[in-house]
């Protein structure tokens, strides 16, 4: 018993602050409901007045998303330096492409769980998707808008396995400044996105493998697509559901 | 009124970028090249220095009968240069221009390493709409 009294060693540092600030601040209703590690900037919102009329990112209404949107210019820097900091630490094409697909499914989790939250706001009968192809056509449109701010440009099925679909997009947002040189030409950065693809599949409840190749055409010398290979329990539960 | 290249000089004098764009000028070796942009480095440092009273920009504009060097001195230390024919109204313009191309797809392109030769395609292409492809 003494010892359960005692704060566990690995949220100590953050119950410990998020404690002492609760007391140390007298918080208002809005910080003592939320136990997220924000004392710093809570602090500095209540310390300085002025700060007051923009509130912290985590008093944000996550509903309103044309006052969310970020700097496309601050995104390409940040996602270069992404790139970069991986490519450091990998060995291979394979093994970066693989990497930003785990970064880009950190992603997914969170987009998955503001979009169903937002359709539960927006909407009097929220629906989830448990068809495979609404819940692609929803990735299509409202998982790009969520994240690109417009549709991606066609979504395609494989001919030659019916396991197989593909999103594609003309012209995507997060390589626009980049170009890979000659000795790396099947990297694709685009294996971002597909990560965020992978999570929101998996959450839905349709595992998938998602991988990106770029496809360019004379046209669109950035178009990428995004291939799902989905699991064969998927494929299986589509047949039975039919 | 013709533009007859465009140089990339990195901040410790080295030159990054070199294309031309129009017939006119004499043919020079790579080396040469680099030769000449790290003079106009010195030039620049000491033009800077010429005013009597404070601190200068150094110069924007070296100017021939036959000739005329535009530079744009950015504040991270790189400097732009386009070597036009003396009549040529739209150098700092396509300066201007050329130091947004490079802002966006250089600067933002993880392959690329700072202070050292440009080779992206990205760029190529936004060189190509800001001034026609002329001949390599």
């Amino acid at each position: 018993m003494q010892q359960y009294a005692q704060p566990h060693s690995r949220s100590s540092v953050l119950s410990g602050s998020s404690l002492s600030s609760a007391e140390h601040l007298s918080p208002t209703s809005g910080s003592a409901r939320f136990s997220l590690p924000s004392a710093p900037s809570i602090s500095t919102t209540l310390g300085t007045p002025k700060l007051a009329l923009r509130p912290n990112i985590y008093d944000r209404n996550l509903n309103k998303t044309r006052t969310a949107e970020v700097s496309a210019s601050a995104f390409a820097f940040l996602f270069s330096e992404v790139v970069q900091y991986t490519q450091k630490r990998v060995s291979g094409i394979n093994d970066l492409e693989r990497r930003l697909n785990t970064l880009g499914y950190r992603v997914g989790i969170r987009v998955l769980e503001l979009m169903v939250w937002r359709a539960e706001s927006s909407s009097k009968a929220p629906k989830r998707e448990v068809r495979f192809l609404p819940a692609l056509m929803s990735i299509h449109t409202q998982v790009w808008r969520a994240v690109f701010g417009r549709p991606a440009d066609a979504i395609e099925k494989s001919v030659e396995n019916e396991d197989e679909y593909m999103i594609i997009d003309n012209d995507p947002p997060i390589e626009r400044h980049i170009s890979v040189p000659r000795d790396l030409n099947t990297l694709s950065c685009s294996s971002y996105t597909a990560g965020v693809v992978e999570a929101v599949l998996d959450g839905l409840g349709f595992p998938a493998r998602v991988t990106a190749h770029s496809t360019p055409t004379q046209q669109h010398p950035s178009r990428t697509t995004i291939l799902i290979k989905l699991e064969k329990s998927v494929l299986e539960r589509e047949e039975v559901l039919k | 009124m013709a533009i007859f290249s465009l140089w990339v000089i990195n901040k410790a004098g080295g030159l990054v970028y070199q294309r031309n764009f129009a017939d006119g000028l004499a043919q020079l070796t790579s080396n040469e090249y680099l030769v000449l942009a790290g003079t106009l480095h010195g030039i620049h440092a000491i033009t800077s220095r010429l005013s009597p009273i404070g601190s200068s920009s150094g110069a924007q504009v070296i100017e021939g009968d036959s000739f005329k060097m535009t530079i744009l001195l950015t504040a991270t230390g790189t400097k732009f240069v386009l070597l036009t024919s003396p009549g040529e109204t739209t150098a700092e313009l396509v300066l201007q221009k050329a130091f947004e191309a490079y802002a966006d797809a250089v600067m933002k392109n993880p392959f690329h390493t700072p202070e050292m030769p440009i080779r992206s395609d990205g760029f190529e292409s936004r060189i190509n709409t800001l001034i026609g492809s002329g001949q390599p």
